[in-house]
């Protein structure tokens, strides 16, 4: 059986240790924020946060998810209003909106270690993740807002 | 509001309940009746939303309800991709009801034409035809509640004003809510559309103003926001398919042995090919159903198959660009011909010809197509993010043989969509997975391979064009041969030559003023599904004439603005003397003619803006592209920068387009915004290519898209003042696309003097 604590709940699974945490998320706990886009680390689509880091959940296989702690968008905060959510919503970042939860999770990770990134920072860590609304104008901006009112 | 979860089983009854009962339970509602719709006989032939297959509604009692609590439900019958309709759409109709946006909610429909007319959701078209339907259903509902509350009070109706969600009477000073008019605002009769009084465009609240925050936000970035792919039903499976990799293959052996003993795979069924022409049907193969998405995908894996190729499998990208040059170096099908091109090019000063390629793309919304079916006593239902839920429903219904009526197609949101969700491919094959579970539902899920290998792309081409030119390097002769494989071998036997349909976006509706002009098309045959991508055949027929109009000045020594305005001509309202019947978007080519006077305009706005003819620094460059499409003008200006080892960055595009009347400017501007980004991929990156009738990419590491790196850290949108309220519209989503891959061509000349001819620019620079 594997344990781990998904926005801070225990959970426990006792399925195949090889499904991608992707899956299990959407599948098993229909958690479906966290989105499938390629499910080989090119798009961020499925991005989640595992101990404050951000990472690929279709990367991760459940054995390597064994005690840690997991907090997907349904659980970057409590009232949807994490900064960069709310800045989000201001600049109406989303186009379609579905990389975005893979993006705000992403950026959120983005502002935790540095609280003012500069352009060469954003085009760094927001590389990974594709959005093919083309919404990264807005979500360059939108970061740069959270990090101003943070 | 958001499809919740639980809401997705409810928004069936809310929708069908609009009709006979009302809106939502407890909801008193203006719907009274069956629709009051009758189509009006009109002479033929019908333009725009008319002339779509079966039209338009404005009956207020189909799309408004009015709850007690005062709350309004707008009907949504188009599909959300990221467009921005489930804001604007409610937001239009709001405005002219004179609805506080805060009390309003968005309802989406479910597929139903007959009831709701048209919903195909694409062709640039919701609120270009939808906008004066939606502002005549805004205003009847006003109407109805204005003599609702006149009748009420005993007064003339003159006398009575709807104002931000309540009635007036000014002379006595009463006043009353919506809410508490509903009832008898149902009572009253629908006004007929002679009688309605469209508000003045100066007392717009919402309208043109882009303050509106988008209905979703909330559910995107919270994460419960629905997707077709996020629909979870009771006792739900899990489905992939194993597709034919060459187009039109079968199975020849099977051999699921391994695959049913993966954990989790509940059964493995095999799917028949298609019938040529193969239209929406699903390609066939083997599908495996499982407990979970991931399940379904090993147990995939473990499959063992051998195909019969066909005869496609002579599909070759390497091959096929040769025989297509070929093709364009000879006489081909004459589409329009103006004067004596012939003459004219013998006796011309000089000539220039050039040679474009533009290879095959693929849509790639972030969301693969995704479907949920689930069949009970003889009726199916389908959750799913498609752009035509109609065609969803007939196909499924044809397919499995199920009443159309017995079919029910629920709309979520789409994770985009650029015309590749227009196709119901996938509903069919999670009918079918459901049929193969005894009814049972089932998620059928296409992985991004899927959808790169057997998807419908976007056409090939090779754009040829000569000019002769006078002494002043001006163009007396032209000609112009593109040679693609037409859409329409989807529909009937190939056709092998672009359809007028084709034609006209961006190759006959040339807008030059040039006084021998011919324009051919070579022979193609199809041997993939091409299908319809944002902006379609704009993209290489606006990549070739723009790029190549940048070479005829720089032949004559001259700036490529002056040169391309002074081939544009006199201001002047065009329709081109084509072989065939003008298509024009399906618009009325009187109301709707090319004017180069618009089209003249944005070019002066966009390189004003972005300071056109300034001094760039080695290494950069500035390139101008303009283009017409969907009844929509657009002009821009891309500044590039060669790094070392060629490496190219985009620090800013300026954008202007002209497309009438600004319903919802915020959502012009993203939309705008998000097609720059897009003709970024279409020029730098991506790129399909066949191997023996087989794709060869296989995920975004093969097909590359624009990312953070290459987005210009500045982007600039320049909405020309339009032509007034009164104009007609032109469409928004797709008519940034095409300017952006040849503008970027343009800069790279610019700043190298390299010319490519070739799309993706990709590492040909690379040194
Ligand atoms: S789905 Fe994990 S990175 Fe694309
Ligand atoms: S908003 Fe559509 S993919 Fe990013």
């Amino acid at each position: 059986m594997i344990k781990f604590n998904i926005n801070g709940k225990e959970q426990s699974f006792e399925g195949d240790p090889e499904m991608p945490l992707l899956w299990y998320l959407r599948d098993v706990q229909n958690l479906t924020g966290t989105k499938y886009g390629c499910g080989i680390a090119l798009c961020g689509a499925c991005t989640v946060h595992v101990d404050g880091m951000a990472v690929r959940s279709c990367q991760m296989s459940l054995a390597d998810a064994e005690g840690k702690k997991v907090t997907t968008i349904e659980g970057l905060s409590l009232d949807g209003n994490h900064p960069i959510q709310a800045a989000w919503r201001e600049l109406n970042v989303a186009q379609c909106g579905y990389c975005q939860c893979g993006q705000i999770m992403q950026a959120a990770a983005l502002l935790a270690e540095k609280p003012k990134p500069t352009d060469e920072d954003i085009e760094a860590q927001m590389g990974g993740n594709l959005c093919r609304c083309g919404t990264y104008p807005r979500i360059r901006a939108a970061i740069k807002l959270a990090a101003e009112k943070a | 509001m958001i499809i919740d979860r639980k809401m997705s089983a409810g928004v069936l009854n809310v929708s069908r309940r609009a009709v006979s009962l009302g809106f939502g339970a407890g909801a008193l509602v203006l719907a009274t009746g069956l629709p009051a719709f009758a189509e009006e006989a009109k002479p033929e032939p019908k333009w725009g939303g008319d002339g779509m297959p079966n039209g338009l509604r404005d009956d207020p009692t189909l799309f408004v309800s009015i709850a007690q609590d005062g709350t309004v439900s707008i009907l949504c019958i188009r599909s959300e991709m990221g467009q921005g309709v489930r804001t604007s759409v409610p937001m239009v109709v709001a405005d002219e009801m004179d609805a506080d946006w805060a009390r309003v909610k968005v309802v989406q429909a479910l597929g139903d034409e007959v009831r709701y007319g048209n919903q195909d959701t694409d062709g640039s078209r919701s609120l270009r035809h939808h906008f004066m339907p939606l502002r005549r259903i805004g205003a009847a509902a006003r109407q109805m509640l204005e003599a609702a509350a006149a009748a009420k009070w005993g007064v003339p109706v003159g006398e009575v004003e709807a104002d931000n969600h309540e009635v007036v009477h000014k002379a006595s000073g009463k006043k009353i809510g919506f809410g508490d008019l509903a009832k008898e605002a149902a009572a009253q009769p629908a006004p007929e559309r002679d009688a309605l009084k469209l508000k003045d465009p100066s007392k717009f609240r919402y309208i043109g103003k882009g303050k509106t925050s988008l209905v979703d936000n909330m559910a995107i970035t919270t994460g419960s926001a629905i997707y077709g792919t996020d629909v979870r039903r009771e006792g739900m499976s899990y489905a992939v398919v194993a597709r034919p990799p060459v187009y039109g293959g079968t199975v020849a052996t099977l051999d699921d042995s391994a695959a049913l003993k993966v954990p989790g795979v509940l059964k493995v069924i095999t799917l028949d090919p298609p019938k040529f022409p193969t239209e929406f049907q699903n390609l066939g193969g083997v599908a495996v159903i499982a407990t979970s998405t991931w399940a379904a995908m090993k147990g995939r894996d473990a499959l063992k198959i051998t195909w019969e190729d066909g005869p496609n499998a002579v599909y070759t990208t390497t091959s096929y660009r040769a025989a297509m040059e070929e093709a364009s170096r000879k006489p081909g099908k004459v589409e329009l011909s103006v004067g004596d091109v012939d003459a004219a090019m013998k006796t011309a000063k000089s000539k220039v010809e050039a040679e474009y390629y533009i290879p095959h793309h693929s849509h790639v919304s972030m969301e693969p197509p995704v479907a949920v079916a689930e069949i009970k006593d003889g009726r199916c239902e389908i959750w799913t993010a498609v752009q035509s839920p109609q065609a969803a429903k007939d196909r499924v219904s044809k397919r499995l043989g199920i009443k159309l009526d017995d079919v029910t197609v629920h709309v979520t949101l789409l994770g985009g969509g650029f015309g590749r969700k227009s196709k119901p491919d996938f509903c069919i094959e999670a009918a079918l997975c459901s049929k193969a579970m005894d009814g049972k539902p089932v998620l059928l899920q296409w992985t991004r391979e899927d959808d790169l290998i057997n998807g419908y792309l976007n056409t090939t081409s090779v754009e040829r064009i000569e000019a002769g030119l006078d002494e002043n390097g001006k163009p007396v002769a032209w000609l112009h041969r593109s040679t693609a494989p037409s859409i329409f071998a989807l529909f009937m036997e190939d056709p092998k030559h672009q359809a007028t349909l084709e034609l006209g976006l961006g190759l006959v509706d040339t807008p030059f003023d040039i006084p021998n002009m011919r324009i051919e098309t070579g022979a193609a045959p199809a041997h993939t599904r091409i299908g319809w991508f944002r902006s379609v055949t704009n993209v290489p027929h606006a990549f070739a004439l723009q790029s190549f109009v940048a070479e005829l000045a720089a032949a004559a020594g001259r700036d490529h603005k002056e040169y391309l305005l002074e081939i544009l001509g006199p201001d002047r309202k065009m329709i081109p003397k084509t072989t065939e019947p003008w298509w024009n978007y399906g618009e009325n080519p009187d109301l709707y003619a090319i004017n180069t006077g618009r089209l003249r305009k944005v070019i002066e706005v966009v390189t004003k803006e972005a300071g056109w003819g300034r001094k760039m620094p080695q290494g950069s460059g500035l390139g101008l592209a303009a283009h017409r499409s969907f009844v929509s003008y657009t002009a821009a200006v891309v500044e590039v920068a060669i790094g070392d080892g060629g490496r190219i960055k985009i620090p800013r595009v300026d954008l202007a387009i002209d497309c009438g009347a600004h319903i919802n400017p915020e959502r012009i501007r993203s939309q705008l915004e998000g097609a720059i980004i897009q003709g970024i991929s279409v020029a730098m990156y991506s790129n399909i290519t066949f191997k023996n009738g087989v794709v060869q990419q296989t995920n975004f590491d093969s097909y590359e898209l624009a990312r953070m790196d290459i987005a210009p850290r500045e982007v600039r949108i320049h909405l020309v003042d339009s032509t007034g309220y009164d104009a007609p519209l032109g469409g928004v989503g797709e008519p940034g696309v095409p300017p952006i891959s040849p503008a970027i061509a343009n800069a790279i000349f610019a700043a190298t003097g390299k010319r490519l001819r070739s799309l993706p620019v990709g590492s040909q620079l690379a040194s």
